[in-house]
């Protein structure tokens, strides 16, 4: 409430000081702009920079601490008999304090030390959005005051706003890379809490999978164990019968709509594949779980095999028919990137539409192509909804795709959709496998990007 | 010189008697490398032909299966909002009262119990709410019509079949002869299904609706595009117009690109690790959710607005540094201007993407079952693809019919979202 009402402050100091500052720099001057250094309106905004940039940066700073910040305060308030545990029952407490705090019911019945706490908590951030309301007006109203005092003719306000100007959009350039760093490590930093407890060569090559762990020591059947050789392989079953379907029938789309079809036909057929391209994976997922593998399963069955109602072959098809469209429209770029001189040179020797396409073109396009496939294989081992909900949940280790497999990226889903202990192997795991799939997704993606790059110079 | 002129001599021999260019092994080959030219060009239109027809089979599935989740069965009672039931908020009496009259037939109890499965358990509420807010109703007879069960409507859309042995069909003789009786009475109709557009989600599929999504995904796209959109143009804006080319640019470079190639559910673990495990900020919630959405559609949203920048041709920004402008003037005043359409597409294109896409918001608890319309930014909250993806979960065959109507809701979304793109782009597209 206060935050809004501090926001919504800011915004008007920024405005009048925008007036503010602009009137009083043409003022400043009796009115001949030309006298002064910068144009008014610069003046203007340096006014207003002045008076919501401190204040907004002190609510960032504010915004991201707060939390903690109180929730030290209330929790050094705390008798030791509560806070002297570790930090899974210190954690714990937290989170009944904020509960408690935010009117969540608790199971249990609560500690009226933590009722207490809660209401300190509660306290303590409302007199902190308070003090928050009250110093970044204070400092908005005097960095305005500030600004304004210094507006004069010879003020090189341009240059000031231009360079503050400057700094905010590097800054916003290296939000990319601050993704990157951020996502790196904190794969990394869980992964090596993951590989604390399982042996990475462990996880890396052996070969059976099953992450339930044993609740108690006397539980049968849940042996956490964390060997990821079926995971990969059903990725790598379920990636293969997609690329089977999608680099075919990609690459032929694309040869045809490039070369083939007329321009009339092509108005008409890019956008039937920008569709495919454009629809949702949950909704693949669910066409896959609900029509194509009942469809698959009684065409095998009719034909006497044994087809799991979660088959690979199902989920693998699907996944293909989505990345036709990211197939075609790569390969279709570096089709029409071969230049015209070479088709005309294979023509001129009398060679056929399929001979020149077959013997010139593609070997000119082929690096791209590669490309492209491994772009396409890229996000094939990445997708995640179609085979959670098409695929199976049992690490089989099999080659047939008859049979139900399941993925890296079906596992990370469902061990980390609800409910979850954040120390538990089991749910580190996830983690783990996180990191596997991006160090091999970012290397296909970084080797094909590379030599797209390359191919790309070779006949501009 | 002279074997030219030899071979000249012996083609024009060969040619008195036939041609070498009509020899029976030169027209086998010619047949061949034609029927070759058909074959691949038949290949090419198959693989435009399969891409094709995939596209009509999804959706045909999608809409044969889901066009029927619009129409709800209704069933007629003659409700007397009689005081005492009324005050001891008894309307479930009430409802079954009226049920009873209208099957005169059920008299048993076992008959009557099962006649209580008829209507949605959502009906006495129903009926509750429409008498708070008419208190004026109570001791009259009122004509209501309220939800049937979702298996009975499944029935009268023919989804169960009458000629399954009893043992095997969902309802019994019983309902069914109860549900004639209704029908041959009038007491059925089937009516536009409203609740599926001014509900939140329910275990029951007949008083389950999509509202609590839509607020959920439209929560989710405004933290995204309020983050995404400005950060994205400035980043695009430095490195396309101020940037100095070097080490550093490059790697910025190499990394957007990379960024964008990076599988959705990373984005999710991100989250996950850093947005709910460092900062502790709520499970669930559209601000979250919008968050990882924005570092998502960061790099689509950079990458569309650098080639927008790229394609204002180099003499504006000339022109506009010859007679004075700073270089920041420069690009406010021209270059962003003109480059704003390209922009404005490819942000709507990345915002289509961030709302079809599922997988981020699994990971950071976006998936629980939600009753309540989100109200706000840190509310626990579900959005349209994720209720897809718990609707598809559902065993009950009205769920299945209610998730292909989620879809269709979804991509009527995302349809309209890039015809505004397409208008945008053929509206404002420029030549130089």
């Amino acid at each position: 409430m206060q935050l809004t009402v501090l926001l919504i402050i800011l915004a008007l100091l920024t405005v009048i000081g925008y007036q503010m500052g602009r009137s009083r720099a043409v003022a400043s001057v009796g009115g001949r702009v030309v006298e002064l250094h910068s144009v008014p309106s610069y003046h203007g905004f340096y006014v207003a920079l002045w008076a919501g940039l401190p204040a907004l940066l002190l609510f960032a700073f504010w915004g991201a601490s707060e939390g903690w910040l109180v929730m030290q305060m209330v929790l050094s308030g705390l008798p030791d008999r509560l806070v002297n545990g570790d930090a899974q029952s210190l954690g714990l407490l937290r989170a009944d304090i904020l509960n408690l705090a935010h009117g969540v019911a608790t199971g249990r019945e609560p500690d009226p030390e933590v009722v207490a706490a809660a209401e300190r908590y509660l306290r303590l951030h409302a007199l902190g959005d308070w003090s928050l309301l009250v110093i970044g007006c204070c400092i908005a109203i005097g960095g305005l005051l500030y600004a304004r005092g210094r507006i004069d003719p010879d003020l090189r306000a341009r240059n000031r706003v231009e360079r503050t100007v400057n700094i905010a959009l590097v800054i916003c350039s290296l939000v990319a890379i601050l993704t990157t760093i951020g996502i790196v490590l904190s794969l990394l930093f869980e992964a090596i809490r993951f590989f604390a407890v399982v042996n990475p060569l462990d996880f890396l090559f052996g070969t059976h999978w099953s992450p339930q762990m044993a609740m108690r020591a006397d539980q049968v059947g849940s042996s956490g164990s964390f060997g990821a050789i079926p995971l990969f392989a059903g990725t790598l079953l379920i990636t293969g019968i997609a690329m089977a379907v999608a680099v075919p029938v990609g690459l032929m789309a694309a040869i045809f709509m490039s070369e083939y079809a007329s321009p009339g036909l092509r108005t008409w057929l890019k956008p039937i594949l920008e569709v495919l391209a454009g629809i949702p994976t949950v909704v693949y997922g669910f066409f896959a779980a609900l029509t194509m593998a009942p469809f698959v399963r009684d065409v095998g069955n009719s034909l006497g095999l044994s087809v799991s109602s979660e088959s690979a072959l199902a989920a693998g098809f699907v996944m293909g028919v989505m990345i036709i469209p990211f197939v075609s429209s790569l390969s279709d770029d570096v089709i029409n990137a071969v230049p015209q001189s070479l088709r005309d040179g294979s023509y001129g020797l009398g060679a056929t539409k399929s001979e020149t396409i077959r013997l010139v073109v593609l070997p000119a396009a082929l690096p791209g192509i590669v490309a492209a496939v491994m772009l396409a294989v890229s996000r094939a081992i990445g997708e995640t909804m179609i085979v959670t909900m098409a695929a199976g949940l049992t690490a089989n280790l099999t080659a047939n795709p008859l049979d139900a497999v399941t993925t890296v990226t079906t596992q990370i889903a469902t061990l980390l959709v609800g409910d979850q202990e954040f120390d538990s192997p089991k749910t580190l795991s996830a983690f783990g496998l996180g990191l596997v799939l991006f160090v091999v997704t970012l290397t296909l993606n970084m080797v094909a990007l590379r030599v797209v790059q390359k191919y790309r110079e070779k006949y501009d | 010189m002279t074997d030219l002129v030899e071979q000249d001599t012996r083609a024009m021999s060969v040619a008195v008697t036939k041609s070498r260019y009509q020899s029976e092994e030169f027209s086998a080959r010619l047949r061949r490398r034609y029927a070759a030219e058909r074959r691949f060009r038949i290949a090419g239109m198959l693989a435009v032909g399969v891409a094709s027809l995939m596209l009509v089979i999804l959706l045909g599935s999608i809409v044969s299966k889901g066009y029927t989740a619009f129409w709800q069965a209704q069933i007629r009672l003659e409700v007397t909002l009689d005081k005492q039931h009324v005050e001891e908020r008894n309307y479930t009496a009430l409802v079954r009262q009226a049920l009873y009259a209208q099957v005169p037939a059920a008299t048993d109890r076992a008959t009557r119990r099962s006649l209580n499965d008829l209507l949605s358990s959502g009906a006495p509420y129903e009926l509750e709410a429409m008498v708070n807010a008419n208190p004026s109703l109570v001791g009259t007879t009122q004509t209501v019509w309220v939800r049937a069960d979702d298996e009975i409507d499944q029935f009268m859309k023919g989804f169960i079949r009458r000629d399954v042995p009893e043992s095997e069909r969902r309802l019994n003789d019983v309902k069914i002869a109860a549900i004639d009786a209704l029908v041959a009475n009038g007491s059925i109709r089937s009516t536009f299904n409203t609740t599926l557009f001014t509900a939140g989600d329910s275990r029951e599929p007949e008083q389950a609706g999509i509202l609590g999504a839509v607020v959920g995904s439209a929560l989710t796209l405004v933290v995204t595009m309020l983050l995404s959109v400005p950060i994205g143009i400035a980043a695009a804006v430095y490195l396309e117009e101020f940037a100095p080319k070097n080490r550093w640019t490059d790697l910025i470079e190499v990394n957007i690109n990379n960024l964008a190639a990076v599988p959705s559910i990373i984005f999710g673990l991100l989250g996950l690790a850093v947005f709910l495990g460092f900062f502790g900020l709520p499970r669930s919630a559209p601000l979250v959710g919008g968050l990882v959405m924005a570092l998502m559609t960061l790099p689509v949203i950079i990458i569309a607005s650098r080639v927008a920048l790229k394609a204002v041709p180099p003499s504006i920004r000339e022109a506009a540094l010859g007679v004075g402008a700073s270089p920041l003037q420069t690009v406010t005043h021209h270059v962003l201007p003109l480059a704003l359409p390209g922009i404005l597409t490819g942000t709507i294109i990345g915002m289509a993407r961030a709302l079809g896409e599922t997988a981020p918001l699994l990971m950071i608890g976006m998936v629980a079952f939600i009753v309540d319309i989100p109200g706000g930014l840190t509310d626990s909250a579900t959005a349209i693809p994720v209720q897809i993806y718990m609707w598809a979960d559902s065993p009950e065959r009205a769920f299945t019919e209610r998730t292909s109507a989620a879809i269709l809701i979804l991509l009527a979304f995302l349809i309209l979202m890039n015809g505004l793109a397409v208008f945008l782009r053929k509206k404002f597209e420029r030549r130089w």
